[in-house]
């Protein structure tokens, strides 16, 4: 976890914990992050192969959620076609916040190999909406999804619940913690 | 029964509807005079001989070069009780590409002819459900012609890739993730 | 009995015939855990019954034949593996062997035997994919688990050889991007040895003879054969409705004809013949006929000479002009490659026949008067992939 600030933190082992409540529920939610797998083609099957024995992501809180409206991560993993991106958008909409999304291949992060004759394709599912993480590859290895599951835990951890919030802080936006972040006030 | 005994069974039957064939061809064909197709299909399927019960692949090809310029419809056919292919192609004109439907003979064929429709633009008379099967329905264009065209927006997203993208990566940048030249959503949203 | 088939228990007096029922249109898809896919299934429901059913598909359209008209012959092999991305060996074969039939290209008795083995391994990836993701359609987790941990091992043999777990683009037009590498038939065989004896026993014991699975699938989706050829069902959906039809064995490529395997045919012992229990149990056999192919192509392995696997590799691909339909047997039934050549390094025209955009064209004739759940047993007894069937 990361160093947060406090004179009474961690001063007293064992049975009695203090700790922000920023810390707590950002570990909290970053440890049961319910995916709602939007598995659309080949990295479908990366993500399945994630979700079973070899590379199990249940140990990191991740259960598969069928529905949007009972998830708070969207994997959207494989090409997203022009014909399938409103309905993308739509089911995003439909999730509850906090909401994050992961890109997952190279499909989904820019149009991957289909982007230069790809008539049909959309060169990256952030032309419709935002994304958290992007994780490369074609398909990315289980181990790749799960890095970028880890990479999003740790920017949950940092983000800011109780004060009012600018840009989240995370490893991919650059900003830093104390009190510098862009537009926090 | 091997490609020229198909064919000559065609001609036996139709005569002058064959138009031309090539029999030495990896996989040799017959062109079919476009008017007569249902019936040298049927032909096909119903006799003992040729029992061409299962079409194998319609496809739509287009020769916009070719000497008269035209657009092809390409019928791969094979009989499991005989064990032989044979292939039939109509030759069309390239401005309102029109041939009748073979969905009564071989159900596959309605699929088929939805693509073809929606690829090339090829009208099927007669068939029950002419609409697109692959793009959107309100997708304007036949993608596979040659002289197509990517349009730059559909529905407010880009199609074409973008000049940014394509810049980078034929000048040999190594696109990856990182910064791009993009902001993030929610960069200028004022705090409450 | 109403309408919709459901009687009134007895000494129940309302009249059920009076009320005012509608029918409802229901959207399944495209996002949905069971449809194996984005596959929208447009659903016109009476309670519970299914009317009309109407598949929509081409939200994975990812334009394969226009990149296949602007890149050249090798380069259509990477696009040509994404199309049925859980069994990709077969797509790539299935391409190498039509522009090979198109330029002559003979290969070497070892290449061939390679690819002979690598084909079939990736049939029981593939049928390992497609049994377990059904099962759990069904409603058993736990065979997905198995058998994907099975597939693991089969993906490690293709990861050592070739670089890739999922994606290979391992046959080439030609021969092969790597040659198998050393201790190869050894790992092989170890694999083999514990899938004959434990994962295919268990699956036949637990899946396919189970009693709930036979009762939820034996009656379900029956496709006749005269349905079948008509529609074009080929693979094991063709031999499920009992015609024992077979590329390996009709028009045989890469050597088939030296190995001795049988064609599992479905029967009907269960239910009536051409049901989705058919289909399933024709699956499961068919994994352990490749496990016998995949035994003797080992063996023939060991006695022939090793040829260099990039022999017959052409420097530059360029067919003479002229077109070729080449059929092969892929884990999901018969693809077709229809490639036009006009004489030039990218090809002229690539049309692929699928065999799951055939198996999708009956599916509204068979979904009448199913119940819902049975949908989604009849969307996965086809086993589809959808980036085969919206290229």
């Amino acid at each position: 976890m990361s160093e947060v600030k406090g004179f009474i933190q961690n001063k007293f082992p064992d049975n009695l914990v203090f700790t922000t409540a920023d810390e707590i529920i950002n570990w909290g939610r970053k440890n049961s992050l319910w995916a709602m797998t939007f598995g659309l083609a080949c990295c479908a099957i990366e993500m399945m192969a994630a979700g079973a024995t070899r590379y199990d992501w249940d140990r990191f809180g991740v259960i598969p959620r069928a529905t949007p409206r009972q998830s708070d991560l969207m994997i959207v993993a494989g090409t997203v076609t022009l014909k399938m991106a409103t309905r993308v958008k739509r089911l995003y909409e439909q999730m509850a916040e906090p909401k994050y999304v992961i890109s997952m291949g190279s499909c989904a992060n820019n149009g991957g190999p289909y982007w230069r004759h790809g008539y049909h394709v959309l060169k990256g599912v952030d032309e419709v909406i935002p994304v958290d993480i992007y994780v490369p590859g074609c398909p990315p290895r289980p181990e790749a999804l799960l890095y970028g599951i880890m990479k999003l835990q740790e920017r949950i951890q940092e983000d800011r619940v109780t004060r009012k919030r600018g840009l989240t802080v995370g490893s991919l936006a650059g900003a830093t913690l104390d009190g510098a972040a862009d537009g926090a006030k | 029964m091997d490609a020229k005994a198909i064919h000559d069974a065609l001609v036996g039957r139709f005569g002058e509807k064959i138009l031309s064939a090539d029999l030495e061809a990896v996989s040799p064909f017959a062109v079919v005079a476009t008017e007569a197709i249902v019936e040298v299909a049927e032909f096909c399927k119903s006799d003992s001989a040729l029992a061409m019960d299962n079409l194998m692949c319609l496809s739509g090809v287009d020769y916009p070069k070719e000497e008269p310029p035209r657009m092809e419809v390409v019928y791969h056919l094979y009989s499991y009780t005989h064990h032989h292919t044979f292939a039939l192609k109509v030759h069309l004109p390239r401005e309102n590409p029109a041939v009748a439907t073979v969905e009564r003979l071989w159900g596959v064929a309605n699929f088929h002819e939805r693509e073809c429709w929606d690829m090339f633009g090829i009208v099927f008379a007669g068939h029950s459900d002419m609409r697109r099967i692959l793009l959107p329905d309100d997708w304007e264009g036949h993608p596979l012609r040659k002289d197509w065209e990517d349009p730059e927006y559909y529905n407010g997203m880009h199609v074409k890739p973008t000049e940014q993208m394509a810049e980078r990566a034929m000048g040999g940048e190594a696109i990856g993730v990182g910064p791009f030249d993009f902001t993030p959503p929610n960069a200028n949203v004022e705090t409450e | 009995m109403s309408s919709t088939g459901f009687a009134p228990p007895p000494g129940d007096t309302w009249d059920y015939d009076a009320l005012d029922t509608d029918e409802m249109i229901l959207q399944m898809g495209p996002q949905h855990p069971a449809t194996h896919g984005v596959l929208r299934v447009e659903l016109r429901t009476d309670g519970e019954v299914v009317r009309a059913a109407r598949p929509h598909i081409g939200y994975l359209h990812r334009c394969f034949e226009k990149h296949a008209e602007n890149v050249d012959y090798p380069g259509v092999m990477p696009y040509a593996d994404r199309m049925d991305y859980v069994a990709s060996m077969g797509n790539t074969l299935g391409f190498a062997l039509a522009v090979e039939k198109l330029a002559g290209i003979e290969t070497s008795p070892y290449v061939n035997t390679i690819r002979v083995i690598v084909a079939e391994l990736q049939r029981i990836a593939s049928h390992c994919v497609a049994i377990g993701t059904y099962a759990m359609d069904i409603g058993a987790f736990t065979p997905f688990l198995h058998l994907l941990r099975d597939r693991e091992k089969i993906l490690d043999l293709f990861e050592w050889t070739c670089g890739a777990r999922l994606l290979y683009n391992y046959n080439w037009v030609g021969g092969m991007s790597h040659d198998l590498p050393d201790g190869f038939a050894r790992a092989t065989r170890d694999l083999l040895r514990e899938f004959d004896a434990v994962t295919y026993p268990e699956l036949v014991d637990l899946i396919i003879t189970n009693k709930i699975f036979i009762k939820r699938l034996a009656d379900v989706g029956v496709c006749s054969t005269e349905l079948a050829i008509s529609y074009d069902l080929t693979g094991p959906n063709l031999r499920g409705s009992g015609l024992a039809r077979d590329l390996r064995k009709d028009a045989p490529y890469c050597g088939y004809e030296n190995y001795d395997f049988e064609i599992p045919v479905g029967d009907g012992r269960f239910g009536p013949l051409g049901s989705c229990l058919d289909r399933t149990w024709v699956r499961v056999v068919e994994m352990q006929e490749s496990s016998k192919i995949i035994h003797q192509a080992l063996n023939r392995l060991e006695k022939m000479e090793k040829t260099d696997v990039h022999e017959t590799v052409p420097r530059r691909v360029k067919p003479p002009k002229g077109e070729v339909y080449c059929r092969s047997e892929a884990p999901r039934g018969q693809l077709g490659y229809y490639v036009v050549s006009d004489g030039g390094v990218n090809p002229y025209r690539v049309k692929v026949k699928s065999p799951c955009f055939t198996a999708l064209s009956v599916f509204h004739h068979m979904a009448k008067g199913m119940m819902i759940a049975d949908v989604v047993a009849l969307i996965g007894s086809f086993d589809i992939v959808l980036g085969e069937i919206d290229r």
